[in-house]
């Protein structure tokens, strides 16, 4: 055998990128088991379309772009992409939501940035930005939680789920025109709070059935949020990445509400409790925002990160006009994120103090 | 005061507006006092980029030269010592376009080379000396002329004016001390390396690429 | 227990230690040879004291410190020395050096040598001495001349040992601990006594060697020596990370770890010192780990330096078919051999020979996605993936903004790396750009200088030939009223004259030709005026110079050292101008009067000697100066200035040897010369316009013509006077017309 000439280190871990994505991929299960659980097929149906878009637009720009198709598709990115999409998007969705949400998140935000490590914007937010901007009706349309539904509706299974997502696919089969989603959605524990007007903050919890068959912050919507918490723990275990960005946004999300809670009147954003365990806080925080290549880069810098993006989460929820706010804080700090690199260098061994990134060399070599 | 502005609302705007602008006018002039860069004057600062071989190559007699004429407007790919890292340089000095270098200049090449003088063939007439624009060489009348190796910057000029030839400009040879790691080939150059085979190969069984 | 403080980010990679801890460390039979390369070490390289042919004793030394940091190399065995040639060496470039090759004689026959009783009868001075001269360097890292960081001036409060090996694969200091841990700490007290008692004397030593651990425990019993004990974490062996751990303390950036009272030594290093002290044995020898499933026995073996690493895996049954990679050290940070000829040296610690299952080809690159693992596992608290990033935009200003120097290229980061990129190459080249680019950078502003002063040099002396000009003008139209329209003058336009004084450097040298040119066909009268002008300027010059000095010996700044320096090299030209002027003097023209030329050649003479006096006078200063000047760097100056004085004086002495004999050849020479000189500047600057390649190679073709017909016009010329040129000139119409030749070639292919 040759023998080869090779920069050291010559011992690697065994772990590789397509491992570190395989693990997230992993730790969506649970979330993604909850929202089955609560919220009917849709979200396994979504992250099925999202996931088969996502390697075609891989693999279709990787082609354009003369590069080794398969060695990139191996890399898993494009699949941990379209799962936190699907994940996102709200079940029963029709199918084009998925498609065009993934094509935007691959092609525009990831590879028109220069692919994988070089989009300065977290894609799957970037997808979900788009849709929710251009087709607000489909993005706010919630189904209710399974407990919830009245009566003489039945949860949709697999096959009733399907033929809601794809209309055309029902009407080809059977000629007849599917049933709209209208007759499933429910608003929301965020929009719930968001339209309340006259009721103190224990009032809705009674009156309300989303609150008062839940424990905390509405049912259904606390067991996703607890799972995604679980694969986020998950994760942390692993060192896939570090404690700081997530547990920062947390922690100043709950500062925000907590400061805001306003005694539970009827003009309250609700409770830390709420915040923390409804919309998409869970999944921002461990999935979204400790996506490695949007974020800061220095520990110092995450934590700034985190905790600035919690408290965009909390204006945006209270003051601005949409529901959910963890897509625009997130792409908001993306932009923000160079910048806090910049100043947030760690202090190197044997220096006083820590640089700027943007320093002039002042000493040489 | 609130009444006459809601009635003259056009005159108000417009005072309003000139107010405005000669407050931020007296910001900004106050600021470009107060923060002035004080950078060395551009010439120096292209001079410094330049990479002083001296060549006159660039159609200059030399680089500060070449500078000036590149504040003055000239374009500034006509340097062959520098090459297109130096063209880089400056572009990103005065904030332009890079262009790649004129060949009308010449070629760059990556080989740095220095005069030596076959000293035995040497006849002393020290022309190579008035040539040689930093005083690389040393000699005197009817004297062996030798060249100091480490200030000659290569720029040929003292090859011409010798009457007998003796001026070869050799490659500098590179010792173990000038040795330096190169970067490492990109993904893609890798990847073309091996065999198209053992990557689908690998793309089924990832985990053995012992191949 | 002592406190430790825990390493910042670090790895842990499979140990893989136990395989060459099996058997205690052997020795292998003599090698047919043995390769010592010269220069094991950081440093200037070590005087050579044998040649090839000689017959050495073991422990004679081959080669000599010369300099500070810079370490000898002694004969490991008795033989002879066959020859001293360049010989791949391990080094990352693969790259040949300077190696002695000794051939063994099997008899291992000793040179005198006497060891030290007791070590404290001699003082630290003495023993640094010895260590000096002993050629030994640190065995675990770069191998750093140990004499040299021995010899500190700070106050040194904690001696450290560093026992920690932490690269995976390597046993030699494990196993030296278990086997001689009585040298060691023997060596430990020497080093302790040496550095003048420090305060604290800690061994750092990895939780990995528990064996090594009890042994040496056992023989620090009533000593003030602590063994710490901390767990394995590569890299926790780095000199800098150590520190950290067993002190909490930092190695200032840019600093050593003796500027905070801190002295590091390695076990190994720790024990050939003792060999030394003690035994008056040099290093030659050490502990070498071979071990990876490529050779069937994993084992520490005391190696001689100089043995061909292909002799250590032959004996440990190295199957060459399974092996992928040679590496000499570790895993982390060894580098690959190409060739197993490559010869054991003072630092290498192990020779792994793995196979691809154990230490596996890596995959090409992934992009990085920024994951951050690397930061995680950075001892030295960089950001990698910004270094990564900015490496391969090669913006060295961040790099360095981003502290690129501080990294130790431990390897740690891109161990992690789950995208498989090899960072530390990133690093490397880098660095070694940034340090190319920072040398590339001294030279241009040294020639920045150095044409910067030749131009205002320049225009000093066209300044002063103007003037000359002007005032020679006004002699010769007086001269030209007295003689009453006898004959013709060939003056210089006053135009011309103004129009040099201003023009660029380039401009200057045409005119400068033309001038002279001009000058060369002056009237021999103008000549005469000129030469005692010449005579004047010189010796009023000469006064400035002086003035100058005088200044100098007042002040001596910077800039005036400069300005004397200046003021040096303008005399010099000036008496060059002078000199060059004296020879052309001569000119017989037939048409001249010969009184006139009587007087012209009597005149350079003179001249000659009026400024040989002078030269001497100068001479004489200038050594006053030199004798008194402090400053090393002014001395230096002056010296300069007082060689190149000498110099002149000794051409002047030639020139009046020589100055009645100047041929006729020599003023057509310069004429033409002159000639040629402003035809080239002209062709140059029509050249200038744009070209074909074709046209280049046309343009080509016709300087060369016109340069051969020169060259042969001269030869011919030379041939009838018989000058002793005429070979030189002969050789030089030769290449000119090969030259022309595959130049004509060149372009009859390209049209
Ligand atoms: S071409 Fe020669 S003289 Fe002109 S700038 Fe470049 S190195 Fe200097
Ligand atoms: S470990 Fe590799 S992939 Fe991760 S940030 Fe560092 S360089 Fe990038
Ligand atoms: S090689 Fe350099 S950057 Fe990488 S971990 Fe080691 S010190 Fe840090």
């Amino acid at each position: 055998m040759a023998l080869l000439k090779l920069t050291s280190p010559h011992a690697h871990t065994a772990q590789s990128t397509a491992d570190v994505m395989k693990l997230v991929l992993l730790a969506t299960i649970p979330g993604l088991v909850a929202l089955t659980v609560f919220f009917g097929w849709g979200t396994i149906i979504n992250v099925f379309i999202a996931a088969a878009v996502a390697l075609i637009c891989e693999a279709s720009v990787m082609g354009l772009r003369k590069r080794p198709v398969m060695f990139y598709l191996k890399d898993n990115s494009a699949l941990v992409t379209a799962v936190l999409l699907g994940l996102a998007l709200p079940p029963l969705a029709p199918w084009w939501i998925p498609v065009v949400g993934t094509f935007f998140a691959i092609v525009i935000a990831k590879h028109l940035y220069g692919g994988l490590g070089y989009n300065p914007f977290n894609p799957a937010m970037v997808g979900y930005v788009v849709l929710l901007i251009s087709f607000p009706v489909q993005m706010t349309a919630w189904p209710a939680p399974a407990p919830l539904y009245p009566a003489e509706i039945d949860v949709p299974g697999l096959w009733q789920s399907l033929q809601i997502v794809l209309p055309f696919f029902n009407e080809a089969l059977t000629g007849t025109v599917s049933g709209s989603i209208d007759a499933y959605t429910a608003a929301t524990p965020l929009d719930t709070f968001k339209h309340n007007t006259g009721l103190l903050v224990e009032q809705l919890y009674k009156k309300d059935p989303l609150f008062n068959q839940g424990s905390w912050a509405g049912i259904g919507w606390e067991w996703a949020n607890f799972a995604f918490l679980a694969g986020g723990c998950f994760l942390l275990y692993r060192r896939v990445f570090t404690w700081h960005a997530p547990v920062a946004m947390l922690v100043s999300l709950t500062l925000c509400a907590a400061l805001f809670y306003d005694g539970g009147s009827s003009s309250s954003h609700g409770s830390p409790l709420l915040h923390l365990l409804s919309g998409g806080t869970m999944l921002g925080a461990f999935f979204i925002v400790t996506d490695p290549v949007t974020s800061a880069t220095s520990n110092k810098g995450r934590l700034i990160y985190g905790a600035l993006i919690g408290i965009l989460i909390f204006i945006i929820r209270s003051w601005g006009s949409y529901p959910d706010a963890v897509a625009f804080a997130v792409l908001l700090m993306n932009f923000a994120a160079p910048l806090i690199d910049n100043y947030t260098l760690p202090r190197t061994y044997g220096h006083k103090k820590s640089r700027k990134a943007t320093e002039k060399k002042d000493e040489g070599p | 005061m609130f009444e006459l502005i809601a009635q003259h609302p056009i005159p108000a705007a417009l005072v309003a507006l000139g107010g405005l602008a000669i407050i931020f006018g007296a910001v900004l002039g106050f600021a470009a006092i107060k923060f002035k860069v004080e950078g060395d004057p551009i010439v120096e600062q292209i001079d410094s980029l330049l990479p002083q071989t001296q060549c006159g190559q660039c159609g200059y007699p030399g680089c500060r030269p070449y500078a000036e004429a590149i504040a003055n407007g000239d374009t500034i790919n006509k340097c062959p010592p520098g090459g297109q890292t130096t063209i880089n340089a400056i572009a990103d000095l005065l904030d332009v376009e890079a262009p790649t270098l004129d060949e009308e200049h010449g070629e760059e090449s990556d080989t740095r080379t220095v005069a030596y003088i076959r000293e035995d063939e040497c006849i002393g007439c020290t022309k190579c000396i008035q040539a040689c624009p930093v005083d690389a060489i040393l000699g005197a009348a009817k004297q062996m002329h030798t060249v100091i190796v480490s200030e000659c910057t290569g720029c040929d000029l003292c090859l011409e004016p010798c009457p007998v030839d003796c001026i070869d400009m050799l490659p500098v040879e590179k010792g173990l001390a000038d040795w330096k790691w190169n970067l490492p080939p990109s993904a893609e150059e890798q990847i073309k390396a091996l065999r198209p085979g053992d990557i689908i190969a690998s793309d089924q069984d990832s985990g053995d690429q012992a191949a | 227990m002592r406190k430790v403080w825990d390493l910042i980010g670090g790895v842990h990679p499979p140990e893989n230690k136990h395989q060459s801890v099996q058997e205690s460390i052997g020795t292998l039979p003599l090698p047919e040879k043995l390769v010592i390369p010269l220069n094991q070490h950081i440093g200037a390289p070590p005087k050579l004291l044998v040649s090839a042919g000689d017959i050495v004793l073991k422990g004679q030394p081959l080669a000599e410190p010369k300099g500070m940091v810079s370490v000898g190399v002694h004969a490991p065995t008795s033989g002879q020395i066959s020859e001293i040639s360049d010989y791949p060496i391990p080094h990352p470039s693969g790259m040949s050096a300077r190696c002695v090759t000794l051939i063994p004689d099997g008899k291992d026959e000793w040179i005198e040598h006497k060891g030290t009783d007791n070590f404290r009868d001699k003082t630290p001075e003495e023993l640094l001495d010895i260590i000096r001269s002993s050629g030994i360097s640190g065995l675990g890292g770069a191998g750093f001349a140990s004499a040299v960081k021995l010899s500190t001036r700070q106050p040194i409060s904690t001696l450290i040992i560093n026992a920690t090996e932490c690269e995976p694969y390597i046993t030699a200091d494990d196993m030296l601990m278990q086997e001689r841990p009585e040298a060691i700490v023997e060596g430990i007290k020497i080093l302790s006594y040496i550095l003048g008692e420090p305060d604290e004397i800690l061994i750092g030593i990895e939780d990995n060697k528990p064996q090594a651990y009890e042994i040496l425990e056992s023989y620090l019993e009533g000593t003030n020596i602590e063994l710490v004990e901390f767990s394995t974490r590569y890299p926790s062996g780095g000199e800098k990370q150590l520190i950290q751990i067993l002190t909490g303390k930092e190695v200032p950036n840019g600093g050593l770890p003796a500027d905070i009272g801190i002295v590091c030594q390695n076990v190994g290093t720790t024990h050939a010192i003792q060999r030394a002290i003690v035994h008056g044995e040099p290093l030659f020898s050490r502990v070498t780990t071979v071990t990876g499933k490529a050779c069937s026995t994993n084992r520490n073996y005391q190696t001689l330096i100089g043995t061909p690493i292909s002799h250590l895996l032959e004996y440990n049954g190295f199957d060459q078919s399974q092996c992928s990679r040679l590496v000499m050290g570790g895993p982390m940070m060894g580098l690959t051999l190409e060739n197993p000829e490559i010869p054991v040296i003072k630092t290498t610690n192990c020779i792994l020979a793995p196979t691809e299952d154990e230490l596996p080809t890596p995959p090409p690159a992934q992009p990085c996605i920024r994951c951050g693992m690397c930061a995680e596992a950075c001892p030295a608290s960089l950001l990698p993936q910004q270094l990564f990033w900015y490496a391969q935009s090669q913006n060295y200003e961040r790099l360095e903004a981003h502290n690129l120097f501080d990294c130790i290229e431990c390897g740690a980061c891109s161990y992690v790396c789950p995208s498989n990129i090899p960072l530390v190459q990133y690093y490397r080249a880098s660095k070694g750009e940034i340090r190319k680019l920072a040398a590339e950078k001294v030279n241009a502003d040294r020639a920045r200088q150095r044409f910067e002063f030749q131009k205002a040099r320049k225009e000093k002396e066209e300044a002063a030939k103007a003037a000359k000009r002007e005032a020679r003008k006004k002699a010769a139209e007086q001269a030209r009223a007295k003689a009453a329209n006898t004959r013709t003058s060939t003056e210089v336009s006053p135009a011309a004259t103004g129009a040099t004084a201003k023009s660029s450097a380039a401009d200057d040298i045409i005119k400068a030709a033309m001038a002279r040119a001009e000058a060369k066909k002056a009237s021999p009268e103008e000549q005469r005026a000129k030469l005692e002008r010449g005579v004047v300027r010189a010796e009023s010059h000469l006064e400035t110079v002086e003035q100058r000095l005088q200044d100098l010996d007042s002040e001596a700044t910077d800039k005036q050292r400069e300005q004397a320096q200046a003021a040096i090299e303008d005399a010099r030209l000036r008496l060059e101008d002078a000199q060059s002027k004296l020879k052309a003097a001569p000119e017989p023209k037939p048409d001249k009067a010969k009184e006139v030329m009587a007087k012209v050649q009597a005149s350079p003479k003179e001249a000659l000697e009026k400024k040989i006096a002078t030269l001497k006078d100068r001479i004489n200063v200038t050594e006053e100066k030199i004798a008194e000047a402090e400053d090393d760097a002014l001395k230096a100056a002056l010296q300069k200035g007082l060689e190149k004085q000498q110099e002149k004086l000794r051409d002047a002495e030639q020139q009046l040897t020589e100055a009645p004999a100047e041929s006729t050849t020599a003023i057509s020479e310069t004429e033409d010369a002159a000639a040629t000189a402003i035809a080239k500047a002209q062709a140059k600057a029509a050249a200038q316009a744009s070209m074909s390649d074709e046209e280049k190679l046309r343009a080509n073709v016709t300087s060369l013509q016109t340069r051969l017909k020169k060259a042969q016009e001269r030869l011919i010329v030379a041939e009838e006077e018989g000058s002793n040129h005429i070979d030189a000139l002969r050789t030089g119409v030769e290449k000119l017309q090969a030259k022309l030749n595959s130049a004509e070639t060149e372009l009859s292919e390209l049209s």
